[in-house]
């Protein structure tokens, strides 16, 4: 095909940038600078090039991450390398919200003012940035009616870095938290949490080395050779830990380590069970999904097993975004090598040649982590042509996302790898038939994948005495907001809420609950005459809330709710994808809806307001294609209903 | 005289082995439709009618504005008719009382932030509804200036819905040029050439296939504009009159809409083997010259003598 491009060249760097994603080019076919006698014979490109589609997100990364954003002839190059026209590259580089199209200063602190970080002092940090700094980068993209103003962009300085707010970083048990990246040859990120303005003043301040500044951080995880994640604060639970039992006291970089603590003793049982038996463990163990949707990992693995079509492949969704929730970061981090080793387990039950981990783009120490165990489960022959020495070919690419929640819905996560708009797809077709690259696909969460491990080494029916009959296991829960201390702690289902908030050393702040929030921004406010509440599926259900991601956000008597649900509606309408009308169009009537409650206007009163909002949430969870859209007033609706929060 | 076996394009091609076929049940009516029928197939044949917005028979379903929402026994959220394809013993509401309120709120959001004064339909369909927009009070809306940056055809985005079908047009489903896509995301997210550049600098090679396919009159021709722009469009003043464009020997239907005796506008019928409803630059276009030199009061007086 030919594509029409404008006469912008990429700059060597760009080029060198480009070229380390996707090799070097092979002629001026595909973006060789010199042209020899043999390309004037032989046209290279045409299918072969176009199905590298896939390597369009990681192209465009590695010019992000080299030069700060995505110059016009650097854009080029990539849609020259990979034959794809720029009207369509232009919309996957405007979709993600880590891409820039438009000049920034190389230096770029990502300040979550999400809900947990907010509870704790985060608007206190971004006003003061905005005060004494400069105002925030804008969001959005050229063009549309959704462009910036001239002028409202920030100068490029190369030598005075930029803020731009963000949703949640998965940075919560250290809230108030940023995320700094800088440009180059090679970037720098890092995740910092417990941050001050003052601090956040001088990793923006002029020429100041990000390691002189760091060195007197209050919490930062720099590099992947630092075991454990000093990040993370708090790992506990009631009885003995099954998920989290490696988790900061075994070496996460050393595969030997993980060996000596029965790493890999999983992965020989499941060779002796063959697909069939490890199906058959998972199905006794009750192990349902611990992402959000609650379906069963073995009927998903007996599912794309039985589909005649091949390849197959497995996916675990690490694109972990749902604001309060940070767990699956605490498991990539501090035990990278159980999910390797889950993965391959899950490809051989379910018969896949090729596994992906897509890591949120704001988890740089995660995907240096899981590379690394990658890397050393190759060398050693637990991944590759034939894993453990056996007739089982299998292997794991890690790809990051580039600031996309909806990338973690699991058909988005897809369009994603494929190097498209993340935008999600009808099901069904669903995923175990017709999933990545339009293949039979297994799609799995970071922490049910951790599940697999300890349910075949105990034996599927020992598993599923944990917990109740309907929710077995132990789950993981992430405890942010005003408890005492924040961190990931592991309970069996059934525990209650008011026994997890003590395990975390109870309210925190002014010491009262006003409530908490249950499941994420997905999820739903519980009050604190609820800490009676049994953590399942079951109870729950009945209680009209949900697990979700397993997020418990604590709030005080000092934080003000409206707020809350304010930032909560502002992330949905921030994160849809745009695609379908009820979910692009009824985020922002919500917002809106809930601006005018907020400032006691309501239109025709506070009953007629509330019934509009009460329409537009129908609207949105009846008709939207995934389940972003069929969430959204979902936290929004149970601030209404369960707290009261806008008396008629 | 038919030539049957000359037919280039066929929308479906017949099979000699008879597809199995799938019994459920719509409306209380049992239907019975070979597999892989959607369910507003299934309604087409029944004759109930199903509002649609994004669908276009000559393009792949991409279920987005939602307009065509049913309710399926047994499903969590409501499935869009579109592109849900039938099983065996479904059980399908079309008018029950969630679906008209998903059908009304998806009209209102498109009505509250997007200039619908010129998408046919559209205000019979938010009647039957009862959608009433104004209900939202004041609030964000895609309103931005018209891009007129050529002289065949302009660019409202201010009426865009995002139905998709011009990029599908554009790309894979018709014209293989790939000129525009969908950028940005959310509310933000609009239809777009690379770096927002005008279409001369762009890909676009003027076929039009996207004013053909745009529900909403986002994408317009210069010619209609500029009528519409002096008051002068009036629809109901139009006659259409199928030819063969004589640009070449593909022999593509022209409907060529004539108003006052002067051809103000040239399609193709969506149901032509040949174009299914696409043309070229030269067939949608290159018209001017059959009128040239002559005023439209002397096409007037022209159209006026009987043949």
């Amino acid at each position: 095909m030919d594509i029409k491009l404008s006469s912008a060249t990429p700059t060597p760097d760009e080029r060198a940038a480009v070229d380390a994603r996707l090799g070097a080019p092979r002629a001026s076919w595909d973006g060789g600078t010199t042209r020899t006698v043999r390309d004037t014979h032989v046209a290279y490109g045409g299918k072969e090039q176009r199905d590298r589609r896939h390597l369009l997100l990681p192209a465009l990364q590695g010019l992000q991450e080299r030069m700060g954003w995505i110059s016009e002839g650097g854009f080029n190059y990539v849609c020259e390398r990979l034959t794809v026209p720029p009207a369509e590259a232009w919309g996957v580089a405007t979709f993600y919200m880590m891409l820039s199209t438009r000049p920034r200063p190389r230096r770029v602190l990502h300040v979550c003012d999400d809900i947990a970080c907010r509870a704790k002092g985060a608007k206190a940090v971004c006003d003061s940035l905005r005060a004494h700094h400069s105002p925030p980068l804008p969001h959005g993209t050229v063009g549309g009616h959704g462009d910036a103003p001239p002028g409202a962009h920030a100068t490029l300085n190369e030598h005075h870095g930029a803020w731009t707010t963000s949703p949640c970083l998965g940075l919560c048990d250290v809230a108030p938290a940023a995320l700094l990246i800088e440009a180059g040859q090679p970037v720098v990120e890092l995740s910092t949490g417990e941050i001050t303005a003052d601090y956040a003043m001088g990793l923006l301040g002029g020429g100041a080395d990000p390691d002189d500044v760091l060195a007197a951080a209050p919490r930062t995880t720099a590099t992947a050779d630092s075991p454990p994640d000093p990040l993370t604060t708090q790992i506990g639970g009631i009885g003995p830990l099954r998920l989290l039992k490696r988790v900061g006291s075994v070496d996460p970089t050393s595969l030997d380590a993980y060996q000596k603590a029965d790493g890999y003793k999983a992965m020989d049982k499941a060779f002796t069970l063959g697909p069939e038996g490890i199906i058959a463990e998972l199905n006794a163990a009750k192990l349902l999904g611990r992402g959000g949707a609650a379906f069963s990992t073995g009927r998903k693995w007996e599912a794309v097993r039985t589909q005649h079509a091949t390849p197959k492949y497995i996916i675990c969704n690490a694109d972990e975004s749902e604001p309060g929730t940070f767990k699956d970061r605490v498991l990539l981090t501090g035990d990278p090598f159980a999910i390797v080793e889950a993965m391959t387990i899950g490809a051989y039950a379910a018969g896949c040649s090729r596994g992906y981990v897509y890591i949120r783009g704001e988890y740089p120490l995660a995907a240096q982590r899981m590379q690394h165990a990658i890397d050393q489960a190759r060398a050693a022959g637990l991944l590759g042509e034939r894993v453990m020495g056996r007739d089982f070919a299998f292997d794991i690419e890690v790809r990051r996302g580039a600031g996309a929640y909806i990338c973690g819905e699991e058909t988005a996560i897809f369009e994603s790898i494929e190097g498209k708009r993340g935008e999600p797809r009808n099901k069904p077709p669903f995923p175990v038939q017709h999933g990545l690259f339009d293949q039979p696909t297994v799609v799995n969460n970071v922490e049910t994948l951790a599940n697999v491990l300890p349910i075949i080494l105990e034996g599927g029916t020992a598993a599923a005495t944990l917990g109740t009959d309907q929710s077995a296991g132990t789950r993981l829960f992430c405890l942010s907001g005003h408890v005492k201390q924040p961190g990931v702690y592991e309970v069996p289902m059934g525990t209650t809420l008011g026994e997890l908030i003590a395990l975390a050393g109870g309210i925190g702040g002014t010491g009262t609950l006003q409530c908490a929030l249950l499941g994420g921004a997905a999820g739903a406010f519980v009050r604190p005459d609820e800490m009676g509440l049994r953590l399942t599926h079951e109870d729950t259900r009945a209680a009209g809330v949900t697990l979700g991601s397993g997020v418990v956000v604590a709030f005080d008597t000092s934080v003000n709710i409206q707020n809350m649900l304010l930032r909560i509606a502002q992330f949905f309408r921030d994160e849809s994808c745009g695609q379908c009308v009820p979910c692009r169009v009824g985020t922002v009537r919500q917002e809106e809806a809930l601006i005018r409650l907020s400032k006691k206007k309501p239109l025709g009163g506070m009953r007629t307001e509330l019934a509009l909002l009460e329409e537009i949430g129908t609207a949105m969870k009846d008709g939207s294609i995934c389940g972003l859209g069929q969430t959204a007033y979902t936290a929004i609706e149970s601030a209404i209903k369960r707290l009261n929060l806008y008396p008629a | 005289m038919t030539f049957p076996h000359l037919q280039l394009v066929q929308l479906s091609r017949p099979s000699t082995i008879p597809k199995p076929v799938i019994e459920l049940i719509v409306d209380g009516h049992q239907v019975t439709v070979p597999e892989g029928t959607t369910i507003l197939g299934a309604c087409q044949k029944l004759g109930i009618e199903i509002p649609t917005l994004c669908w276009l028979e000559t393009l792949a379903p991409v279920n987005v504005c939602r307009v065509c929402v049913v309710e399926v026994e047994g499903a969590r959220v409501l499935a869009p008719a579109c592109s849900r394809t039938v099983e065996p013993g479904m059980v399908v509401q079309t008018r029950s009382e969630r679906v008209n309120l998903t059908r009304k709120l998806v009209l209102e959001m498109l009505a509250s932030s997007t200039d619908l004064s010129t998408a046919p339909g559209l205000a019979e369909m938010m009647t039957e509804y009862g959608a009433q927009p104004e209900r939202f009070g004041a609030c964000e809306t895609v309103a931005q200036p018209v891009l007129v940056d050529n002289d065949l055809y302009i660019r409202d985005y201010a009426k865009c819905i995002l139905c998709y079908k011009c990029v599908e047009a554009c790309g894979e489903d018709h014209q293989n040029t790939f000129a525009i896509a969908v950028a940005g995301r959310g509310f933000h997210a609009h239809i777009s050439t690379e770096f927002a550049v005008d279409l001369p600098t762009s890909a676009c090679v003027y076929c039009g296939n996207c004013i053909a396919v745009c529900p909403t009159g986002a994408l317009m021709s210069k010619r209609e504009w500029d009528l519409r722009q002096e008051g002068n469009w009036n629809e109901s003043k139009q006659t259409s009159t199928d030819t063969v464009c004589p640009f070449c020997g593909v022999g593509c239907t022209l409907t060529l809409h004539v108003q006052d005796g002067e051809i103000v506008k040239a399609t193709s019928p969506l149901d032509n083997d040949i174009t299914i409803g696409n043309l070229c630059i030269k067939g949608r276009f290159g018209w001017q010259h059959v009128q040239n030199g002559r005023s439209a009061t002397q096409m007037a007086a022209d159209a006026a003598v009987p043949a």
